[in-house]
């Protein structure tokens, strides 16, 4: 700090400090901390505000506890969520290893640039995307009748299934990339070795590749599970009536429910989620949260 | 074919058939857009038509969507990348131990679900009875977009040289001088890759800004209520639109890079000839 202080001068300093102040305290921590104090509170008219009702209390949160179906609704967004964070890392693995160890060096920027297009393209229309293959009368099921691999049009969006998909097609790049670039800083030689020694395909990856990849691996893991678990628009998209996502349950609280208190407790319960799954992916994987975020 | 070609063969057809599933459909997202049908998709195809094109441009509500996205994004440039530039210099130059701690609060919005920051921004500024409205929603993006623009500025700064800072003031220039002449042109492409993500993000942001707009509509909030509303494709028409804009974008962003590495190359020849 004072080496800040020796560098840019009182003034600049200050700047920079309020500049991160602001950010931390207005923009992070005390909004945090007022969504915590409102799950607490009850939702009551204005004239009642200060008022003898006017307590903390956990009604909120018993709120969520005697729904069977909101806390069915919740574990089904845990489980497929962690379900399409396990497929996004099985699918992008294998392409993350060969761009980063097999393909030509000259070749490797083209592949990126394809790739930066989905990811540059919002969400929304990613999702909208996949509205038009799976509907019941899309381009995919036309295209399956017409090879003749189904006799009837299949009904893809039915359970979970569209919204896996949908998510899976979102997200997977927020896999590969990390994945890619922690095995890219693999030394080449040591999978050499590793084949020199006679280890087959499958030990090389294991004992080699995939342990120097862990700091991506959970970074990928982190953030697809964060972003499954919090999205909006693909459930609200590619769900069939009866399979809701939590997110959607909060939506509902907020907006037409208008209870904003039960609102954050349900959005409080789904932020203790994502910081559970940080702090289990940080201890199965054995990493700092320097290594994820990065 | 030997085991090792076939296993060769087997990965190829593997990465053709994943950038297939990643590009396929954006091109059938783009093509429903001149399908001359109510319901948009490719097929069946019932003849080739501009008319939602025509009808996206008369619609008065997506230009006013459009006019707030890039509103919205520009000001979360403006207020996330001087953030995230003091945040880096400041936390790059205190010990260790503040530094990790400073470190988890400034990430951790990156790894919080955009409807949790959304609805705690909107609770927290509802208490100094600031109503909801795009304002909102730049104060929530830029919460963990400043993150974004933070790591890649505190990235480019572990390659400075602090000595330049030390010449600099030997020789008489000024705490601001130090600053504007010396740190800020070393991390021009930190904060230039990082305003590029910031405008991104924003314009495709939809969980935070849809807790706190209020009443204003983002181009993601207007396709969001398009979607569960009735869909024409007119949203193709918007969607092959946006497409065909980062396309362009990622083009010419991809160009610059390549120029400035050949440019670094010729230097560095340059210099190992000296």
């Amino acid at each position: 700090m004072s080496e800040l202080y020796r560098r840019y001068g009182k003034l600049l300093t200050l700047i920079m400090i309020l500049l991160t102040a602001f950010w931390l305290l207005a923009l992070v921590i005390i909004p945090n901390i007022v969504l915590f104090e409102f799950s607490f509170e009850s939702y009551l008219p204005v004239d009642q505000l200060g008022g003898p009702l006017d307590v903390y209390s956990l009604k909120n949160y018993e709120t969520f506890i005697y729904s069977p179906i909101h806390i069915r609704i919740f574990f089904q967004t845990i489980i497929y969520s962690s379900l399409v964070t396990l497929l996004c890392l099985c699918m992008s693995y294998p392409v993350a290893f060969y761009l980063a160890k097999v393909i030509r060096i000259e070749n490797a920027p083209t592949i990126f640039l394809l790739l930066l297009i989905p990811l540059w393209v919002s969400e929304i229309l990613r999702s909208f995307a996949w509205f038009i293959i799976l509907s019941f009368q899309g381009p995919l099921n036309a295209l399956l009748l017409g090879i003749g691999i189904i006799g009837k049009p299949i009904r893809w969006i039915s359970g979970f299934n569209g919204v896996i998909i949908g998510l899976i097609y979102s997200y997977i790049l927020f896999m590969l990339f990390p994945v890619y670039n922690a095995i890219s800083s693999l030394d080449s030689n040591q999978i050499e070795a590793s084949e020199d020694l006679g280890a087959p395909l499958w030990r090389t990856h294991w004992r080699v590749v995939i342990p120097h990849a862990k700091p991506g691996i959970a970074s990928g893991c982190v953030m697809v599970f964060m972003l499954c678990a919090g999205s909006v628009i693909v459930p609200s998209t590619l769900a069939a009536p009866n399979s809701r996502w939590f997110t959607e349950i909060i939506q509902q609280w907020m907006f037409e429910g208008l209870d904003w208190n039960v609102g954050s407790a349900y959005a409080f319960l789904l932020l203790v989620l994502c910081i559970l799954f940080v702090s289990i992916v940080m201890r199965v994987l054995n990493v700092r949260l320097v290594d994820i975020a990065k | 074919m030997t085991s090792k070609a076939f296993g060769a063969f087997l990965i190829r057809a593997y990465i053709v058939i994943f950038l297939a599933f990643m590009l396929l459909p954006l091109v059938i997202m783009g093509g429903a857009a001149f399908n001359d049908t109510k319901f948009p998709s490719i097929y069946p195809w019932m003849g080739l038509t501009d008319r939602w094109f025509v009808d996206l441009w008369t619609d008065e509500r997506m230009w006013g969507s459009a006019r707030n996205t890039i509103l919205v994004g520009l000001a979360v440039v403006a207020i996330s990348v001087p953030i995230g530039t003091a945040a880096a210099i400041l936390i790059n130059s205190v010990q260790a131990r503040t530094r990790s701690f400073l470190y988890g609060f400034m990430v951790a919005p990156i790894l919080t679900p955009g409807a949790v920051i959304g609805i705690s921004t909107l609770l927290f500024w509802n208490q100094f009875n600031v109503p909801a409205g795009l304002h909102l929603s730049i104060l929530g993006q830029v919460s963990f977009i400043a993150a974004y623009v933070m790591l890649l500025v505190l990235a480019r700064l572990q390659s400075f040289d602090f000595g330049l800072e030390e010449a600099a003031m030997d020789l008489g220039a000024s705490h601001a001088q130090v600053m504007r002449r010396i740190l800020i042109p070393h991390l021009y492409p930190a904060i230039g890759a990082g305003a590029l993500i910031a405008f991104f993000q924003s314009a495709e942001n939809f969980n935070v800004t849809l807790f706190t707009r209020g009443n204003s509509d983002t181009l993601t909030v207007y396709v969001g209520s398009k979607i569960r509303s009735g869909i024409t494709p007119t949203i193709n028409a918007l969607a092959l639109i946006l497409i065909l804009f980062t396309i362009v974008a990622a083009f010419a962003y991809e160009i610059k890079r390549r120029r400035e590495q050949i440019r670094q190359q010729a230097l560095d020849a340059a210099a190992t000839k000296e």
